[in-house]
């Protein structure tokens, strides 16, 4: 009899294949630093600014040469790049502090040629802080899509239920004078539709995708009505909650540069650094997480050693309806203020992008996201810094890179084996 | 069995067939769909609204009023809906009473050809919501051809038309290429391609050397289309119905031959009924996908260049109007066959060609975007019909059975 070892992951997680195609896409990218911002790039300094003009640690300005300072990066990226290939040579994953590191450099040598010579320099704590924030509701919506797909179910009503939390928590804040109110409201209100999505597709089989799609113009619809029939009449007592006040957390909140980023925020960007981590955990630690992805992988097993098939799909879409609802409210009333048409824009959609790249695992969905909160700073601050730069590629960028990602060029993507299907006792 | 109960038995399935045809399924359950997304928008209408509450909370001094309030504001919702969508009745004359209509029918052609591309994938067992992403690009090309380029009058539309439809048809090979190489799933390839789209569409609107308009500034804005490449007035200059109509009509009439009569399409409809099978009858599953993608978008170009080809000033993005995701609800409303694919587009083209009308009469016609998702959403979705109304569950058709060969006996 052969003995069949259980692995953490084993039942879900990517079953990575060292590849050298991330090894050549990182050696690609050093070399483009290396060359076209280091030795061929722009003459003059660049000023890194670390501290906000709040902060009761000042850290001195950081400047430097523009094309020194590429040159050196591109050096060290090249560097970074050859220790991967070793690792993969040896047939080790590369570790992932490897790729961050690689990553976080490549933007700062990114950063730091687009602000060549600009007066402003490159503003960390604007930038990091920004991306933060606009990353909570693609990280909050990652997590509801991680939820639904790992026990089965495709969740393509995350814009909807992004809409919805952003709609609710703004009304209901505004109406009753408490934003927490609001903030619990949109989340029940955002599980109310999961549960919609979750009895049509799990219950009466419907095509899972085809009502997440309609489920997101009914919210569209309803949404712009209210807006321009009830909300727009009177929206100084409907629709103007304001926002959470920010929460400094004593002392960390001081250190330079991540206290500002990290620890000075609202009580949503809080929440998700909670929600992550213990997703991570409940998922790939317990029991619990076991199951549901027993039954995303295959339901058949699942129901034969007596799991509820049925059950555990519902309320797990379900609370991911709660945590996109959260992430709904993440956009009015822990961001912006107050409802505006469509407000969630395409983010619902973004976050499927989103669930891919990061390989329906926590910690990765949430980088994913930032990466795309950085693209939507890195548009608006490049604009101002260096203009001439063409922007709308840099849009693309997020949205080539997830193509790449989901051709299997980037590794291999491999969704739960039963996403997207129903199952029907026999 | 008698010969003469044989015909009727034929001729009743044939009536079937054609009934299958207009509305592709139970019209009774249609029928109850749109009658119920009506009422709940009536229902929105009537909440929201500021004299109905008003008389309402004088409910004990004029009970009467209360309820003639929400009488009266469904019927100047629908009945501007009506007027501004069908029949004029303040028109002098009747002609000009019938402009309505014609303007229902320039808002649904666009919508019927995009809603036709959207509908070809589905029949595949394709899930793509790209029209989006390829109307941009269709209009992309179209907008070259016609501000850069200068061709004589008929050629040059006709030439703008083909760039249009030859643009968006690259983008959907890409998705084919990519789902049938790589097994990436289309939904997902087909949101990404459509903010690529987008933003590459933004991207060619603001370099001079393509499409930004001359003594062009900051806003990513094209010239004005050439006449010669504009889509001709159909009725004169008092209306603005144009020849995208006629393009519509040539593509609905084309969508039917395909799918319904040519060998192509009865590939694609076996590959969308069972891909292994059709796999094990020797059809080569991956190309079918590329096709039909390539064919798909093809659609969704000729609703780009009916866009751009049709209003005489400078495009922007907005152009594009949202037809791409209208087109998805289209195509499930009119179950992927070409009559209901002209239906379902004929009922949303009334929806846009009503709403100035609506909003005239003082009732937002955004009411029409939920009577709009909750029509779509009753008929994707039976059971919530079935159960609404308690219609009895349908009996499992039986397979007709299979019809005997009969050889010419000797």
């Amino acid at each position: 009899m052969s003995k069949l070892e259980v692995t953490p992951g084993m039942f879900s997680q990517v079953e990575l294949k060292p590849s050298l195609k991330s090894t050549i896409t990182m050696a690609i990218s050093g070399l483009v630093v290396l060359f076209a911002f280091g030795i061929f790039g722009k003459a003059g300094d660049i000023a890194f600014v670390w501290s906000d003009k709040r902060e009761s640690i000042q850290l001195p300005h950081w400047v430097v040469n523009s094309m020194l300072f590429c040159t050196v990066v591109g050096v060290i990226l090249l560097l970074l790049a050859a220790v991967a290939f070793v690792f993969t040579r040896m047939n080790k994953k590369t570790p992932i502090w490897l790729v961050i590191i690689f990553g976080l450099l490549a933007i700062m040598a990114l950063l730091g040629w687009l602000a060549t010579g600009a007066p402003q320099g490159v503003q960390m704590v604007f930038i990091l802080s920004n991306t933060l924030v606009l990353a909570i509701p693609l990280i909050l919506g990652g997590m509801a899509g991680i939820m639904s797909e790992r026990v089965g179910v495709v969740n393509i009503a995350i814009e909807g239920q992004l809409l919805t939390g952003a709609f609710v928590s703004s009304v209901v804040g505004t109406m009753t004078h408490n934003l927490y109110l609001g903030m619990i409201t949109a989340m029940i209100a955002s599980a109310l539709l999961s549960m919609v999505l979750a009895s049509l597709a799990i219950k009466y089989l419907v095509d899972q995708i085809i009502i997440g799609v309609l489920l997101n113009v009914l919210v569209i619809g309803i949404t712009n009505f209210l807006h321009s029939a009830w909300l727009n009449n009177d929206s100084s007592h409907l629709n103007f909650p304001g926002t959470f006040d920010r929460i400094a957390i004593p002392f960390i909140s001081d250190i330079p540069v991540i206290g500002q980023v990290l620890f000075n925020n609202r009580i949503t960007v809080y929440l998700m650094f909670l929600i992550v981590p213990a997703l991570w955990y409940v998922l790939f630690k317990t029991k619990l997480g076991l199951r549901a992805r027993a039954v995303g992988e295959h339901p058949l097993a699942a129901d034969t050693v007596g799991i509820n098939v049925g059950k555990t799909r519902f309320w797990w879409v379900t609370l991911g309806g709660m945590v996109a609802g959260l992430g709904g409210a993440a956009l009015t009333i822990g961001n912006v203020g107050s409802f505006g048409r469509e407000m969630s824009g395409g983010q619902g959609f973004i976050a499927l992008a989103v669930v891919i790249l990061g390989r329906w695992q926590p910690v990765y969905v949430t980088l994913s996201a930032l990466l795309f909160g950085f693209t939507i700073v890195l548009r608006v601050w490049a604009n101002q810094v260096s203009p001439g730069v063409p922007f709308d590629i840099i849009t693309m960028v997020p949205y080539l890179v997830t193509l790449v990602a989901v051709a299997g060029f980037a590794g291999k993507v491999r969704a739960p084996a039963a996403s997207g299907q129903p199952y029907i006792k026999g | 069995m008698s010969k003469k109960k044989e015909t009727v038995v034929v001729a009743e399935t044939k009536a079937q067939s054609v009934l299958h045809e207009i509305m592709s399924g139970d019209p009774v359950r249609i029928a109850l769909s749109i009658l119920l997304g009506f009422i709940i928008g009536a229902i929105f209408m009537v909440v929201f609204n500021d004299q109905v509450v008003r008389a309402w909370s004088n409910f004990g001094s004029d009970p009467g009023l209360a309820f003639s309030s929400i009488w009266w504001t469904i019927q100047d919702g629908y009945g501007a809906l009506f007027t501004g969508s069908i029949f004029d009745t303040n028109a002098g004359n009747f002609l000009d009473g019938l402009r309505p209509l014609t303007e229902t029918l320039r808002f649904a052609a666009p919508l019927i050809m995009a809603g036709l591309g959207v509908a070809l994938t589905f029949r595949v067992g394709l899930f793509n919501i790209g029209a989006t992403g390829q109307i941009m690009m269709g209009l992309a090309g179209a907008t070259f051809v016609s501000t850069r380029l200068h061709m004589p009058m008929v050629i040059h539309m006709i030439v703008a038309v083909l760039a249009a439809i030859a643009f968006a048809a690259v983008w959907g090979i890409i998705v084919g290429i990519l789902k049938s190489r790589t097994g990436a799933h289309e939904v997902i390839v087909t949101i990404m391609l459509n903010y690529v789209a987008t933003a590459l569409f933004t991207f060619f609107l603001r370099q001079p050397g393509l499409l930004l308009e001359s003594n062009g500034g900051g806003t990513p804005k094209s010239d004005h289309p050439d006449g010669t490449a504009m889509l001709g007035s159909l009725l004169g200059p008092n209306y603005n119905l144009h020849f995208g109509l006629i393009l519509a009509v040539i593509a609905v009439v084309f969508y039917w031959w395909l799918m319904e009569k040519s060998t192509f399409g009865f590939r694609f409809r076996l590959v969308g009924h069972n891909a292994s099978a059709a796999k094990a009858a020797g059809i080569k599953v991956e190309n079918t996908f590329v096709w039909a993608l390539a064919l798909s978008a093809a659609f969704a170009g000729l609703a780009a260049a009916n866009q751009g080809l049709s209003i005489d000033g400078g495009l922007t993005t907005s152009i594009e109007a949202g037809i791409g995701f209208d087109a998805i609800t289209v195509a499930l409303l009119g179950g992927s066959r070409a009559g209901g694919v002209v239906m379902a587009g004929l009922l949303f083209g009334a929806f846009k060609a009503g709403s100035a009308s609506m909003q005239v009469a003082g009732v937002s016609p955004e009411v029409l975007g939920v009577v709009k998702a909750l029509i779509v959403l009753f008929i994707a979705a039976p059971p919530i019909i079935r159960a609404l109304y308690r219609l009895p569950k349908p009996t499992p058709k039986l397979l007709e059975p299979a019809k005997p060969v009969v050889k010419a006996s000797k």
